[in-house]
């Protein structure tokens, strides 16, 4: 048996361009990558076409259970318009959902956005550049360490708040988590500040007492004057299946209302997002393309699919 | 998905038992239901491809062994080929003649770097050395703080300066050398493999430090991009091996072998959770398992394998049908049965096995079996002999000794019988397909089984056993009679 089982596997079927990031895949005014665009426009799908379709999706992320659905579905629609068109119109079609961000909390009610996740995926990272986005947009904003766990987290939340000037409220590593939400949101409350954003723990999705302690942070968090209005699942685009087992997860211990997808600047496609959206109906809300504090931007479906398929 | 797989894989066995050799349409079949579970399992397309192709060079017009069915004995040979290439290789941490030995750990962002680095610490010290910690991730905002907590609970220095990381790395060497410490573990900041700069400045860390060991930091949750990852790291950094972090997340963890699999280095650390304490040597075995998420199916094949003892069974057969089957021979069956444990489980493993027989095996309680062995351990080896020698005296205490009833006993002894009186019929039923006949055998003990109490528990399974072990006799044992028409069982090959 040989150490290497592959020795030059066959290039991510996709981008002119493999090493170019999102933005310029975004800018990027190429065709469709080749393979998919060399099919032919026949209504009738070959099983030549609908394996380089499955290879597309499945190299992406996607999963074999919604990629078995997407082929069914090219196989009844057909592709009169080409297998590009009728395999972009699905995906779009699956990414239906309403994107809408809530800013405001009812009146004498602080709004409060909730940021959960398994470990390492940039929770905190995030937070410190939709911070600078609400105060680019005007808001005050307060942050909430809410990660009393990992060595240093705070530090980390702590330096973000530094470099974008907004609040923050911490404790000592080992505190309860609650509480410091609590406190954060008292002294928003207090002083009127427009926002909080708060940070959790990472924590893996297959914890009962993990995510029950989510839970009692979440219901802390929207306990008056605070109002939980965005609970947001941040989601590292490397990231394979278990996606899926997390976003479920996080969903019943927390009421996610948002993915953000995060580094999506290197070769990971994220296409895993397309079976969370068509299973649990949670909508991608941001994108993290970088680690400088302007890299995350709006999710855009159409843009995100074809970047998925090489566009 | 387990249950939709293993009906598949069944599906498959019925359909093929006849045949003496795995053939390529098996292998297709088979080998379809595997590629979906190693595409679930993260693994990437690419690796899955060239793996499955290899394991079909492997098995390739195998003889089909006679305790197997042939979609488990591709699972099987799937199971080892995983072994056998996430366990290739493997590298023993030894040190460095002239210390310190240097471990340079890298990777993306948020694969778990830091922690492994403190718990790479940790285990140094256990294994007896003195280990340093050299903070190179300055890009990370308190990354290098992180580490000093870490380090600091487990009595490690950590190393560090504002300045850059290379010139970081260089220091902390030349510290750890000053401190005579001789292991110093390098931590750098996560880093995009198609970051050109970042991943030229990892290369002129290696370059200034020369490590002994550089491991890629890589989380077990990675998709598809598993491979890119790894192959970029290694082109850049010639990796000694990977450390495969979040272990404890319920992932089956596909990326390890898609990593493995493009850089040919082994797997020579696993992390399984948060404390610092999590964190072991790498089981092939283990991992190979959870890839395949075939557990259940995998314990299965191994008990039905290593217990399921032949001999015992078509001795017993061989009495059944002279009508010589004493309660002796039933409890041997029974500990055979017991052996492999849970009943239900080891029916849907039988080559053969009906679905009557199946769901007559899930009813058996295992209670009810319980009792039937306390009243038979209960009796005298001549009474198990000769049960016609239980006279209300010797019932009395046979129930009194089993901590049941007369009546139990009267009852168990009644099944017994009639029991005996069917296989003497069936032995002389001048049938010449005996496995047809023990068959039925086995479905009518179901049936009763399904009736009610007809037939003592454990009866029912016991005709399965029966009909698979006359079917394949291994050695010609007892007075059994070789059979024209059941599986041949030629030595294995390989």
């Amino acid at each position: 048996m040989p150490d290497l089982l592959v020795r030059d596997s066959a290039p991510m079927p996709s981008l002119v361009d493999n090493a170019a990031t999102l933005n310029q895949r975004l800018s990027s005014s190429r065709g469709v990558f080749e393979r998919v665009r060399s099919i032919s426009g026949a209504s009738e799908l070959s099983s030549g076409d609908l394996a380089i379709v499955e290879e597309v999706l499945l190299r992406s992320d996607v999963g074999v259970t919604t990629t078995n659905a997407v082929l069914e579905e090219l196989k009844t629609n057909g592709a009169p318009d080409g297998v590009t068109g009728a395999l972009r119109e699905i995906l779009l079609n699956s990414l239906g959902a309403d994107r809408s961000l809530a800013t405001t909390a009812d009146v004498d009610r602080v709004p409060v956005w909730l940021f959960v996740g398994v470990n390492g995926v940039g929770k905190t990272t995030t937070i410190g550049k939709l911070a600078k986005r609400h105060l680019d947009a005007g808001r005050t904003v307060l942050l909430a360490a809410g990660d009393t766990f990992r060595a240093a987290a705070a530090d980390q939340l702590e330096l973000w708040a530094t470099r974008t000037g907004a609040d923050i409220v911490r404790a000592n590593e080992g505190a309860d988590p609650g509480s410091v939400v609590h406190d954060a949101i008292g002294r928003a409350f207090a002083r009127h500040v427009d926002i909080v954003l708060a940070d959790t723990a990472g924590r893996r999705a297959n914890s009962t007492n993990l995510l029950d302690e989510l839970s009692k942070v979440r219901r802390v968090a929207d306990r008056s004057p605070g109002q939980v209005v965005e609970t947001l699942l941040v989601l590292d685009a490397t990231t394979g299946q278990n996606a899926l087992s997390q976003a479920r997860e996080f969903l019943a211990a927390s009421g996610v209302t948002g993915i953000v997808l995060t580094k999506l600047d290197g070769t990971a496609r994220g296409g895993i997002v397309i079976a969370i959206e068509r299973d649990l109906g949670i909508p991608v809300k941001f994108v993290g393309i970088g680690e400088g504090v302007d890299d995350l931007i709006v999710f855009e479906p159409v843009d995100f699919v074809d970047s998925l398929l090489g566009a | 998905m387990f249950d939709a797989l293993s009906d598949r894989l069944e599906r498959l066995s019925s359909s093929l038992r006849s045949r003496g050799r795995l053939s390529d349409a098996d292998l297709d079949e088979a080998l379809g239901d595997v590629r979906s579970a190693l595409l679930e399992a993260d693994v990437e397309l690419g690796v899955v491809n060239a793996f499955l192709a290899a394991v079909r060079e492997r098995v390739s017009g195998d003889v089909l062994t006679q305790s197997l069915t042939p979609g488990q004995q591709v699972i099987k040979a799937v199971h080892e080929q995983l072994i056998e290439v996430l366990g290739a290789t493997p590298l023993k941490v030894t040190y460095a003649a002239k210390p310190p030995t240097v471990v340079l750990l890298a990777g993306l962002q948020g694969a778990g770097k830091t922690t492994a680095a403190a718990k790479l610490a940790a285990w140094f010290k256990q294994q007896g050395r003195q280990p340093y910690l050299i903070a190179a991730d300055l890009q990370r905002p308190a990354a290098v703080e992180q580490l000093r907590v870490l380090a600091q609970s487990i009595g490690v220095d950590v190393f560090s300066e504002p300045s850059s990381p290379i010139d970081v790395a260089k220091k902390g060497l030349k510290e750890a050398t000053r401190l005579g410490r001789d292991v110093v573990i390098i931590d750098t900041a996560g880093r995009l493999a198609i970051d050109k700069a970042l991943m030229d400045e990892v290369r002129a860390i290696a370059k200034a430090t020369s490590p002994d060991y550089t491991f890629l930091v890589i989380d077990a949750v990675t998709g598809q991009d598993a491979v890119h990852t790894a192959r970029s790291f290694h082109d850049a950094l010639e990796l000694s091996g990977l450390i495969v972090t979040k272990l404890d997340y319920d992932a089956r963890g596909g990326a390890v072998l898609s990593a493995r699999g493009v850089v040919g280095r082994p797997v020579v650390f696993a992390s399984t959770g948060e404390k610092i304490s999590d964190f072991d040597l790498f089981y092939p075995e283990r991992m190979a398992s959870r890839i395949l998420g075939m557990g259940d199916v995998l314990s299965l094949i191994e008990q039905a394998e290593r217990t399921m003892d032949a001999d015992v069974v078509a001795e017993s057969a061989g009495r059944m049908m002279s009508g010589t089957f004493t309660l002796d021979d039933f409890m041997a069956q029974l500990g055979q049965v017991r052996k492999m444990g849970s009943l239900g489980g080891i029916m849907k493993l039988m080559p053969g096995v009906t679905k009557e027989m199946r769901n007559a095996a899930s009813n058996v309680n295992e209670d009810d079996l319980n009792r039937t062995e306390a009243i038979v351990r209960s009796m005298t080896p001549k009474e198990r002999r000769d049960p016609s020698i239980l006279d209300g005296s010797r019932r009395t205490r046979i129930a009194k000794g089993s901590a049941t009833s007369v009546s139990a006993v009267n009852q168990l002894l009644k099944q017994f019988s009639e029991m005996r009186k069917m296989m003497r019929q069936m032995g002389s039923g001048a049938n010449p397909a005996m496995p047809q006949g023990m068959g039925r055998m086995a479905q009518l003990a179901a049936r009763g089984a399904q009736r009610g109490e007809q037939l003592p528990p454990g009866f029912e399974a016991l005709g399965a056993g029966m009909a698979s072990a006359v079917a394949t006799p291994r050695t010609g044992g007892g007075k059994n009679k070789k059979k024209k028409g059941g599986r041949v069982t030629p030595p294995k090959q390989r």
